[in-house]
């Protein structure tokens, strides 16, 4: 009996290890598998309508055809640079205030930051997007177009606030967290020599803190630019480029989401589209390198002071 | 001398006001934005938007995504809980566990249209489902699988090595271990993960703009499973709260129907979210108090 036990003991043990195992192969292969479906159908655009690359990124004539024939063009440059100026608008006037932030929260005033400050920021990082994208539209877009004498409010400044405000809990988490990770030894020895609490902050935290607080940016970034229907609603969504901060555009997310519905399988606008997404995953692959690698600098960064 | 002493001083003093007031700022900005969805979605709202019809209610689309969350939800967690053991228990440290680590990072950067895509393509063209609940639910699982491994990991993790030291020195094996002492010694940290990931799903859009649809006539009472007016059919077309917000907004019909939409689904997040953060600031004061 006891030797049947153990045999049913280790079965068992054999047979959920086998599980968990399959568990982890279901993630890779359901990356792997979303990265293989959107090149499968990303490369259409190339291989079976003939575009080039470079008039892809390159060109501003965005014709494509509905049908599998082809023959229209696919020049995506509008939808990038509309991603790349809202995204920039956003960082910067996100960054400031985010950094502003999580400095109060850590540096000026620990306790109530760690106790009320951080978490309240933190809640918000969970606000749905559209509901910012609602307000930015009932609020924000009446705002300006009162307050800027414009004919319609809709804008890449009223894009970049609604990302900004989205963005910011994510910024501020992770640079708090960069900023607590600084061992205190290094404030303390600057205490020591007279600094001040802004000199200690400006030439010793945050100088430690950088590869942190960068890929909190990055991470800000990645969240703007992935962001499809908030901006959709403030951004106006007209197919020029843009020339003010005031003027309407569209962006890769914005293009993306509105024209898959009413476009043929197949066709050469959908798979134009499919592109686009592709080109999405490919620089959402770019922020995580570009985090890891600020990680990594960060980390060798805090062990050689501490050497 | 002096004068430069006098004005590092003068600095930092400058610079204290500066931070006490963006931290100040935001705070308000934060407050008020919550304050005028929530109070200004309520009070513009009439009784009738609060019933569960066809349309000018948000009754059915509060259900489709509690309804469509949970279904995601019982995918997600036993995939993830899995995984997350598979990673703190039997992964060795090598190449296929890097790999693993990496895709769970791309996993859960994917912008949420490339995701909804993914879903379209695979579940509504190759496999021919119509836009549905469970295609819905299936694409918002992809987003939430991420979040649910890494705090699986993260809380098995984060146990003491005695509990697994102890139930091994009585001569368990590595399952009997993980299953009768450590899961349930984390299953608190688990939750919170899992809340924090239904929180997310609930404000989720994109995903579902292409794969759950936007119809929502629904008949209370029939339970026929197969018909498409019965609420709990997995295969009807879905639309969630946040969806309707977004079908509201491109026909411009009716704003205070949307205003109270916004207010619900904020509620609803900030519910969940408000919930995850009370729990698991529980759950570390309760841990610190047992070692001290």
């Amino acid at each position: 009996m006891n030797t049947t036990t153990q045999k049913g003991m280790f079965h068992k043990e054999y047979a959920w290890r086998g599980i968990a195992i399959v568990c982890g192969l279901f993630v890779i292969v359901l990356t792997l598998g979303i990265g293989a479906f959107l090149v499968y159908k990303g490369s259409d655009t190339f291989l079976k309508f003939g575009h080039t690359l470079w008039e892809f990124l390159g060109s501003t004539q965005w014709q494509p055809v509905d049908s599998a024939q082809g023959g229209g063009s696919v020049g995506t440059l509008i939808f990038i640079v509309g991603s790349l100026v809202t995204c920039g608008l956003a960082l910067l006037i996100a960054t400031p205030f985010a950094l502003g932030s999580a400095i109060f929260m850590t540096e000026i005033s620990d306790k109530f930051g760690e106790k009320f400050y951080r978490p309240v920021v933190q809640i918000f990082a969970g606000i749905p997007s559209v509901v910012y994208g609602w307000v930015g539209l009932t609020v924000l877009v009446p705002f300006i177009r009162n307050i800027f004498n414009r004919q319609v409010g809709h804008s890449i400044l009223a894009a970049g606030i609604v990302l900004a405000v989205m963005i910011f809990p994510t910024i501020t988490t992770v640079s708090a967290d960069a900023i607590l990770a600084v061992p205190d030894s290094c404030r303390k020895a600057a205490y020591g020599l007279g600094s001040t609490r802004w000199q200690t902050i400006r030439r010793i935290v945050l100088p430690a803190s950088a590869p942190g607080i960068i890929s909190g940016v990055i991470l800000g970034l990645a969240r703007a630019f992935g962001e499809a229907l908030a901006v959709a609603m403030v951004i106006g969504q007209t197919t020029a480029l843009p020339t003010s901060i005031f003027s309407t555009t569209k962006t890769m997310t914005t293009e993306i989401a509105s024209q898959m519905g009413n476009s043929m399988e197949g066709g050469e606008l959908k798979s134009a589209l499919w592109t686009m997404s592709l080109l999405l995953f490919l620089v959402s692959l770019l922020f995580i390198t570009l985090i890891h690698f600020c990680t990594s600098r960060g980390k060798k960064k805090l062990e050689g002071g501490n050497a | 001398m002096n004068n430069r002493i006098q004005r590092a001083k003068y600095a930092d003093r400058i610079m204290t006001c500066v931070f006490y007031a963006i931290a100040a700022f935001f705070f308000a900005l934060l407050l008020a934005f919550s304050g005028k969805v929530i109070i200004g979605g309520l009070l513009g709202a009439s009784p009738e938007m609060f019933a569960f019809e066809r349309q000018g209610s948000i009754g059915n689309q509060l259900f489709n995504t509690i309804y469509l969350v949970f279904v995601s939800l019982v995918v997600s967690v036993p995939l993830g809980v899995f995984a997350g053991i598979y990673l703190a228990m039997y992964a060795k440290e090598g190449l296929f566990t890097r790999f693993l680590r990496i895709c769970i990072e791309t996993l859960s950067s994917l912008p949420s249209i490339v995701v909804g895509l993914f879903g379209y393509l695979v579940f509504l063209i190759f496999m021919g489902m119509d836009r549905s609940v469970l295609a819905g639910a299936l694409s918002v699982s992809i987003l939430t699988l991420p979040l649910i491994t890494t705090t699986t990991e993260d809380a098995i993790k984060g146990l003491p090595p005695g509990y697994f030291q102890a139930s091994m020195g009585m001569g368990s094996t590595r399952w009997q271990a993980i299953f009768h002492v450590l899961l349930p010694a984390c299953i608190p940290r688990i939750m919170t993960g899992v809340i924090l990931a239904a929180g997310r799903g609930f404000g989720e859009a994109a995903v579902l703009l292409y794969t759950s649809g936007s119809g929502s006539t629904l008949r209370w009472g029939n339970w026929d499973l197969s018909s498409p007016t019965c609420p709990f059919n997995l295969f009807r077309p879905a639309e969630t709260l946040s969806i309707q917000i977004w079908n509201l907004q491109t026909n411009a019909q009716d704003t205070a129907l949307a205003n109270l939409a916004s207010a619900v689904l904020l509620l609803l997040v900030l519910i969940f979210n408000i919930s995850a953060n009370a729990w698991s600031h529980h759950i570390n004061k309760k841990n610190s108090g047992e070692k001290a």
